[in-house]
């Protein structure tokens, strides 16, 4: 089975929207050049831009499963391509003690298909592997050498190449640089924050009976926090969440005791509160839309 | 594009390569292969295109919208890194954003952007000071990490003696263990290259290579001035003088002013509270002069005590007779400094990268 495939970038986008992603011009591009290359994508952005998501509906926009394959400092090969089920070889040898084939332990049924081998086994699929630079950088080197094959090879089994290769999508927080080598396999696109209209409509996707009214103040709100300077930059989700909260609290525009009383939803640290009662706040309920 | 795409995008590619974008053959062969699948009569689908086929961190994304307005007009989309944002509705807010703006162009021009010239120092004072610097081999000490290693009495561990018992029909004979990993603890250097520090800047980055040298993929390098430049890639070339002929191509504000508290803020929100500071040693070399307010720096020294795993201060000023720390700046940060140096002999230097590893 093959993906389906997409015209142009604004049927593709058009596609993504109906699976409630909002792209815009760039994302667009990078998904549709990445399904009609079969090139992986890297994707990095402040956290909370929507990088997991779009893997999740480019996922749904192709109609295949998304496998999720978390990146965390030593993670390795066992984690993350295949690894034996030892217990369940045991009882298989004690099982046929005396007669047994020792080949037989090697078998497919005993084999626990990790990530990638799962994403290569479904095929179609979209692998997500999600914030790469967790992981350390000998990782990368096999992960290279997954992406480049698009093809896995058990020594006791022999390989395994899918008809279809995955659609892969990597995303980082930049905690570490990746290198090179990893990066030239893939096409490279920096999510930034939306601007105020998308925004605006994805607080209203994900939060329908917001009030327009609230919703586009809420995305002001944002922005403004983001240009502040504070020490976490609210993403989309802390977004929603305020709204959420607003929602929840019977407001329907903010007010100062709105916000002093949500104000937890959208900013995690003291410091950030202090900032932005401080000095975004007031001039922010001034000139409210 | 013109009548023969490859040749034009090849001659972009250089001149992307020219303001320091890695846009190698690799990635022109993917943009020329990108470029079949999408409408080439739309600049926008252009624009995206060969960003991100011939771009690879955001660092790249200013000089390729500069390099694209250049070849093809006006560059469709104003998506920066950092982007402005304005709030709209309500006369005055506009004002307020082009208020900003104009500070932020003052501000700018207030840098005195000049390049460093490498060549002051003599060939035969270079070659003696490297050698030194080097046989310092600068590092520090490992720590303990999650992951795990055979051997050692730490802990049995199932899978490797479940595959031991596979071999032997079954049977535990042995109980497979394993221990703990050690590995290099982080190191940033932050460097002033302020017109203050202009004596020593020279000497620290030479001193910062062979850190670099000793532990590439460990150690982070960054000048701190009126901007926050990351110097780790240059510093990683063999050669000192390469390496710091490189650095020096990259840093823009040589001998300038310092604004030490908004350059720390760059470095913890763009890398350090990421993960480059987390658990690292911070070793910071300046004189503490700040043309900004002392207050923003104590604010971020304080930030980076909380994400380090100890702060070293070198200023070149202490090792010498009198010295009491009265700039604002040190004052304001000393609270927070785990331990205070000098560094403006190759002696003193010596001291710190003894108390770099004992640390």
């Amino acid at each position: 089975m093959s993906y389906p495939e997409f015209g142009d970038i604004p049927a593709l986008a058009a596609a993504l929207d109906a699976a409630g992603y909002l792209p815009d011009e760039g994302v667009a591009t990078a998904a549709y050049l990445a399904i009609r290359m079969r090139r992986p994508l890297l994707l990095e952005g402040d956290p909370g831009v929507g990088k997991t998501a779009l893997a999740q509906a480019l996922a749904d926009v192709v109609g295949a499963e998304l496998v999720r394959l978390p990146c965390y400092e030593g993670i390795d090969a066992s984690q993350a391509l295949y690894d034996w089920d030892f217990p369940r070889q045991l009882l298989h040898l004690r099982a046929a003690e005396g007669g047994g084939d020792e080949r037989s332990v090697y078998d497919r049924r005993f084999l626990i298909a990790r990530p990638i081998l799962r994403a290569l086994e479904l095929s179609p699929a979209v692998l997500l592997v999600d914030e790469i630079d967790r992981a350390d950088d000998e990782f990368e080197a096999f992960l290279l050498e997954v992406l480049a094959d698009n093809a896995v090879t058990i020594p006791e089994l022999g390989t395994i190449r899918p008809a279809e290769p995955p659609i892969v999508v990597l995303t980082s927080n930049r905690t570490r640089e990746l290198h090179d080598a990893l990066k030239r396999r893939c096409l490279y696109h920096w999510v930034s924050h939306p601007d105020l209209e998308r925004e605006v409509e994805i607080i209203r996707r994900h939060e329908p009976e917001v009030a327009d009214r609230l919703a586009r103040q809420v995305a002001a709100g944002v922005a403004a926090m983001r240009a502040a300077g504070l020490v976490k930059p609210p993403g989309i989700a802390e977004a929603i969440d305020w709204a959420t909260a607003l929602r929840l609290l019977g407001a329907t525009e903010l007010t100062p005791p709105a916000v002093r009383a949500t104000l937890g939803a959208l900013l995690k640290y003291r410091e950030d509160q202090v900032t932005a009662e401080r000095d975004v706040l007031p001039g922010l309920l001034a000139r409210l839309p | 594009m013109s009548a023969d795409p490859v040749a034009e995008l090849t001659a972009f590619a250089r001149s992307l390569r020219e303001a320091g974008v890695t846009a190698d053959a690799s990635r022109v062969v993917a943009a020329a292969g990108a470029l079949d699948h999408v409408d080439v009569l739309d600049r926008h689908q252009v624009y995206w295109t060969t960003r991100l086929t011939l771009c690879s961190e955001p660092d790249d994304l200013p000089r390729f919208d500069a390099a694209f307005a250049e070849w093809f007009g006006d560059r469709p989309s104003p998506a920066a890194v950092e982007s402005t944002v304005q709030i709209p509705g309500r006369a005055g807010s506009s004002g307020d954003g082009a208020a900003a703006r104009v500070e932020r162009v003052a501000a700018t021009a207030l840098e005195t952007l000049r390049t460093r010239d490498v060549a002051a120092l003599t060939a035969a004072e270079r070659a003696e000071v490297r050698r030194l610097i080097a046989l310092l081999a600068p590092s520090v000490g490992t720590r303990r990490s999650v992951r795990r290693r055979p051997g050692g009495r730490a802990g049995v561990d199932p899978v490797r003696t479940m595959r031991t018992m596979l071999r032997a029909g079954g049977e535990p004979i042995v109980l497979a263990r394993w221990r703990r990993r050690e590995k290099p603890r982080r190191l940033v250097l932050l460097v002033d290259v302020s017109g203050s520090m202009a004596p020593y800047a020279d000497w620290l980055l030479l001193f910062a290579h062979a850190a670099v040298r000793v532990r590439p993929f460990a150690t982070e390098a960054f000048t701190v001035g009126t901007r926050l430049t990351r110097v780790t890639r240059a510093l990683r070339l063999r050669d000192p003088d390469a390496a710091l002929q490189a650095a020096a191509q990259t840093v823009p504000d040589w001998s300038g002013g310092t604004r030490l508290g908004e350059s720390l803020q760059a470095f913890l929100d763009r890398w350090g509270q990421r993960g480059a500071a987390r658990g690292a040693v911070v070793v910071i070399f300046s004189d503490g002069w700040e043309r900004g307010g002392a207050e923003l720096l104590g604010q971020q020294a304080a930030r980076l005590r909380r994400l380090a795993h100890a702060v070293v201060w070198v200023n070149p000023h202490k090792g010498k007779e009198g010295f009491t720390p009265e700039t604002a700046g040190m004052l304001a940060a000393l609270p927070y400094v785990d331990a205070l140096l000098a560094g403006h002999t190759v002696a003193t230097l010596a001291d710190l990268a003894a108390v770099m590893r004992t640390i």
